[in-house]
């Protein structure tokens, strides 16, 4: 008999776009299966605020869109791939997932 | 008494606009969305208090928003544009090969009797209709069969960005994408034949080939359906067989370049279009900002310019920013990309801004509520 792995409560912080079209708190709680990873996390945040599907990764490639970057810890994981795990501190709910809008202007 | 609400689409946000018949009043409401790019807000005939809005977001991607109460609320509805089955490739810049790739909705067309029927015209080129009030969307694949692999996109990206529904039959629909050209179907959308016939664009290796040509906008008066005008990338044409055939009208047009275009909403004869200078300087010639009429059809203009700046105005009026109004002396109304919009509530013969300083106006619709 397997034991039951409890899930992991991420924190997400979203940009200002993304809030307002979710009608939600900035900064979410979610939980999100172990090995946390990106993949898991947006998984969840999609499943608790559909209004957000395809704005943060494409729905039918599930790439990254383009101009989101993910940040945590000081590092940019925006590369990381999708089911590599996230940081320690990151699952471990310490410190902060930011999904951030890209740079863009002149 | 009547009313007016005019739907203002921005790079920045949506706004509403309101007035009683006389039009010289206005209520501001506003911004909506703020931040995202509104490609195009569009009220259902059926319902007029329908409303579809396209927010767009080079960061976020594509929303539709949908309000059931003229704009007082919204909701998302559905954002899943799709294309059927495999949708193979065009030609990108270079030339090679690209797979079709959704970007974003340039205009929403609803249905003139069903409320929950809307058409989306979507960049890459396609177009997607709803039956569900938006919820979802399902492509009329056949449009891209009439040569979609050698569509190429011009500088403004390969767009649908015009969809006519004819009033007098449901079968019929004409669309219109950027240097692909113009298209029509008989059959609701199952079948699709290029109507290009007398277009004549230098830009392209045969100037007259069957699809490429550039258009940028097609206006139809419901009263007579067969009779299309069209602002080309550069050309003023006309059509009096439902796209059969064209030929030029721009007679004597300071430029015959320019983007947007409207038809009078009770004169199936009076055309409006606004003069743009040239494809790469996009602004009015001479730095006068003129509506230029015609009230027989084309080749015939005169200049409108009762109110509008006639020095140094060097905004740009895109292909969705004109619309008229259905009251007895019809309104005509357009937005600037430096954030005007103005409204003639005299069929053209005088104009006086509502605001003067929105965002980049993208699109301007009409609703003449009772």
């Amino acid at each position: 008999m397997g034991t039951q792995i409890d899930p992991a409560t991420v924190r997400v912080v979203l940009p200002y776009p993304l809030y307002t079209l979710a009608q939600c708190a900035a900064e979410l709680a979610l939980a999100v299966p172990r090995p946390v990873t990106l993949a898991g996390v947006i998984d969840a945040l999609e499943a608790a605020h559909p209004r957000l599907i395809g704005a943060v990764r494409d729905r039918t490639t599930g790439k990254r869109r383009p101009l989101v970057r993910f940040y945590a810890c000081q590092d940019d994981l925006s590369n990381l791939a999708p089911d590599a795990p996230l940081p320690d501190a990151v699952a471990a709910g310490r410190e902060p997932l930011l999904v951030v809008g890209a740079i863009a202007g002149g | 008494m009547s009313r007016i609400r005019v739907l203002v689409g921005t790079r920045k946000g949506a706004f509403i606009l309101t007035s009683d018949a006389a039009r010289r009043d206005w209520q501001v409401a506003g911004p909506f969305f703020g931040g995202w790019e509104i490609f195009h807000i569009a009220g259902s005939p059926a319902h007029p208090d329908r409303l579809y809005a396209s927010q767009s977001s080079s960061w976020f991607g594509q929303v539709i928003q949908r309000s059931d109460d003229g704009g007082l609320s919204w909701n998302p509805v559905g954002n899943d544009f799709t294309y059927a089955g495999d949708p193979g490739t065009h030609l990108h810049y270079d030339g090679t090969p690209r797979p079709w790739e959704f970007k974003r909705v340039w205009h929403l067309e609803p249905s003139p009797t069903d409320p929950d029927t809307v058409y989306a015209g979507v960049e890459d080129a396609a177009l997607f209709r709803s039956t569900d009030g938006g919820a979802s969307w399902h492509e009329l694949p056949a449009l891209r069969e009439q040569q979609g692999a050698a569509w190429m996109p011009g500088a403004g990206g390969m767009c649908l960005h015009t969809i006519l529904l004819d009033p007098t039959n449901p079968q019929r629909l004409y669309v219109a994408i950027s240097a692909a050209g113009a298209f029509r179907s008989d059959d609701g959308g199952t079948s699709w034949r290029p109507i290009n016939r007398g277009l004549h664009s230098q830009y392209i290796p045969d100037p007259e080939a069957e699809v490429g040509h550039c258009v940028h906008r097609i206006a139809m008066h419901p009263a007579r359906p067969e009779t299309l005008f069209m602002q080309k990338h550069w050309d003023v044409m006309r059509s009096d067989d439902a796209g059969g055939s064209w030929f030029e009208v721009s007679g004597n047009l300071p430029s015959d370049f320019g983007f947007a275009m409207a038809v009078h909403a009770h004169e199936p004869d009076t055309v409006y279009v606004v003069p743009i200078l040239s494809d790469s300087e996009h602004y009015p010639p001479e730095g006068k900002l003129r509506v230029y009429r015609s009230k027989n059809g084309g080749n015939d203009w005169d200049a409108l310019t009762d109110g509008l700046p006639q020095q140094h105005c060097y905004v740009n009026v895109l292909r969705d920013a004109m619309a008229v109004d259905t009251l007895p002396e019809c309104g005509v109304y357009f937005g600037t990309t430096g954030g005007q919009v103005y409204v003639s509530a005299d069929s053209g013969d005088h104009w006086q801004a509502i605001v003067r300083d929105l965002p980049a106006v993208l699109s301007v619709s009409v609703q003449t509520l009772p």
